[in-house]
């Protein structure tokens, strides 16, 4: 074991599996088990992937009552808040007052309070963040009792189910508290993978029981965090530190979708959250760079960092790779990168750079496999 | 059969020696996405970065044991990577080199040697 790593509640089962331990945030997850990347990620494609994310941040915000926590967090963040239904959940940014993103979240209306998961990497910053602007009006509670586990695939549901036949019929991002082996959990209906599936807020005494119970189905498998990133790379979604961070805005992320009308330009509660100048101002006029789906035309896979250029001779590099690999269920590689936003034409041909040469790559909409979200 | 540090495995047929990656390396690797080969007649040197393999966590080198000429590349792993994983110390050999002198082959490891290199 590496030393002064933090374990999660199910470090002694991924072991037992098998798994391969890295350090991780200041965590030592697991990032591959037995069967490897490849057949992990195939796997949670076509049965059930159960994925360890307890290195996560799970914080509860709580004022005097919804709308109070409410208008609060919407102080930070430029996402309708207010708006969102009891017991609904949404993805959201926290933003700098350049318009960068500090972090991305997912946040849900609990009926009294705001139930928020967090990146790893960032979560004692993030909380600080909320304690600075938001207390005493707002309680900020750091949760270190409980764990997260993530179930991802088509046969998510009928595992689920047979804890609880609300599973079946919750809709992608609907929130509630349900048992799952003996333990009340907290569950939303969404996921990293583009998969339908379920992410479980547990306490810490009792997820070990509910992740043995959950690996005893014959569909469902512990999945590391390689095939994590492949799988929410074929999905287009966003890793923080690597597709967006401070020095990327909203708009130049791609992300403008995220901004519900009440906080743009011409919305009921315009503006009003760090950065907003810079933020409304590019949704309407566009970022100079913007994200986009990169398909390589061959077989080599373009990795974060590798340039790209506008043809096969110009000195001059028009974008970046900030995500790359090799695609499972693509069969072949896939990448996500910044590009000047002339570029950013879906079926555009460009350049990556790798060990020299210069290989095409298609400019892709994203995701690059269809989603499989319960809707 | 001969073995590197670089997990190689070199074994003679003739005047020409044929070049692969150990059990022990595909497996370290991982899934392999991803070969480039040299050329054939292509003439390398000792140390000289030939073949890229991929995994689906990171490219690494192979380097030309010998000094000599290319003289025969595995074309059918360009198509099919994943063969490196599958069968390492048979079907999915890397190319066949003429070496120029023969001799090189004396500083690598016999199979013990290899064994207790890996543990």
């Amino acid at each position: 074991m590496s030393e002064g790593l933090k374990q999660t509640p199910f470090y002694d089962v991924h072991l037992e599996l098998g798994a391969k331990m890295v350090p991780f945030a200041g965590y030592d997850m697991p990032v591959q088990y037995a069967a490897g990347v490849m057949k992990e990620h195939l796997h949670t494609r076509s049965k059930a992937g159960l994925f360890d994310v307890s290195h996560m941040g799970q914080v509860i915000l709580r004022g005097p009552n919804y709308e109070t926590t409410a208008r609060a967090l919407e102080r930070l963040i430029p996402m309708n808040v207010l708006d969102l239904g009891v017991d609904r959940q949404r993805y959201g940014f926290f933003t700098n007052d350049q318009g960068g993103i500090l972090d991305d979240l997912m946040f849900a209306n609990r009926g009294d309070h705001i139930f928020v998961v967090v990146n790893a990497a960032c979560k004692d910053a993030d909380i600080a963040h909320l304690r600075n602007h938001l207390e005493p009006e707002i309680t900020v509670i750091s949760l270190e009792n409980r764990a997260l586990l993530a179930i991802q695939g088509p046969t998510a549901e009928t595992v689920m189910a047979e804890y609880h036949p609300r599973f079946a019929n919750m809709r992608f991002m609907d929130v509630d508290t349900l048992p799952i082996a003996g333990a009340e959990c907290w569950v939303s209906r969404s996921g990293y993978t583009g998969e339908d599936g379920y992410e479980i807020s547990i306490p810490v005494a009792a997820a070990e029981t509910v992740a043995r119970a959950l690996l005893a189905h014959d569909d469902v498998e512990f999945i590391g965090l390689g095939a994590r990133d492949s799988l929410r790379l074929e999905a287009g979604l966003c890793l923080y530190g690597h597709d967006i961070d401070t020095d990327t805005t909203p708009t130049s992320a791609s992300l403008n979708w995220a901004i519900q009308k009440a906080r743009r330009a011409d919305g009921a509660r315009a503006g009003g959250f760090p950065g907003a100048n810079i933020i409304l101002r590019q949704m309407e006029n566009g970022a100079p760079h913007r994200r986009v789906g990169l398909r390589p035309t061959g077989r080599a896979p373009m990795r974060e960092g590798v340039e790209i250029f506008a043809d096969e001779t110009s000195t001059d590099a028009v974008g970046k790779v900030t995500s790359g690999g090799f695609g499972p269920s693509v069969e072949g590689p896939v990448a996500m990168g910044y590009v000047t936003a002339d570029l950013a034409t879906v079926g555009t041909t460009l350049y990556g750079e790798v060990r020299g040469k210069r290989h095409p790559v298609e400019v892709s909409s994203l995701p690059f496999g269809p989603a499989n979200f319960k809707r | 059969m001969k073995y590197t540090e670089e997990h190689e495995w070199l074994r003679v047929e003739g005047d020409i020696v044929v070049v692969g990656i150990t059990e022990h390396a595909s497996t370290q690797l991982g899934d392999i996405v991803f070969v480039e080969l040299p050329e054939e007649g292509d003439t390398v040197s000792k140390d000289d970065e030939v073949v890229v393999i991929e995994s689906v966590k990171a490219a690494s080198d192979i380097l030309a044991p010998l000094d000599g000429e290319i003289v025969e590349i595995n074309d059918a792993l360009t198509d099919e990577p994943s063969k490196v994983n599958e069968d390492p110390m048979g079907d999915a050999w890397f190319f066949k080199i003429k070496p120029s002198d023969l001799s090189q082959m004396d500083e690598y490891m016999d199979e013990a040697g290899y064994k207790a290199l890996i543990g």
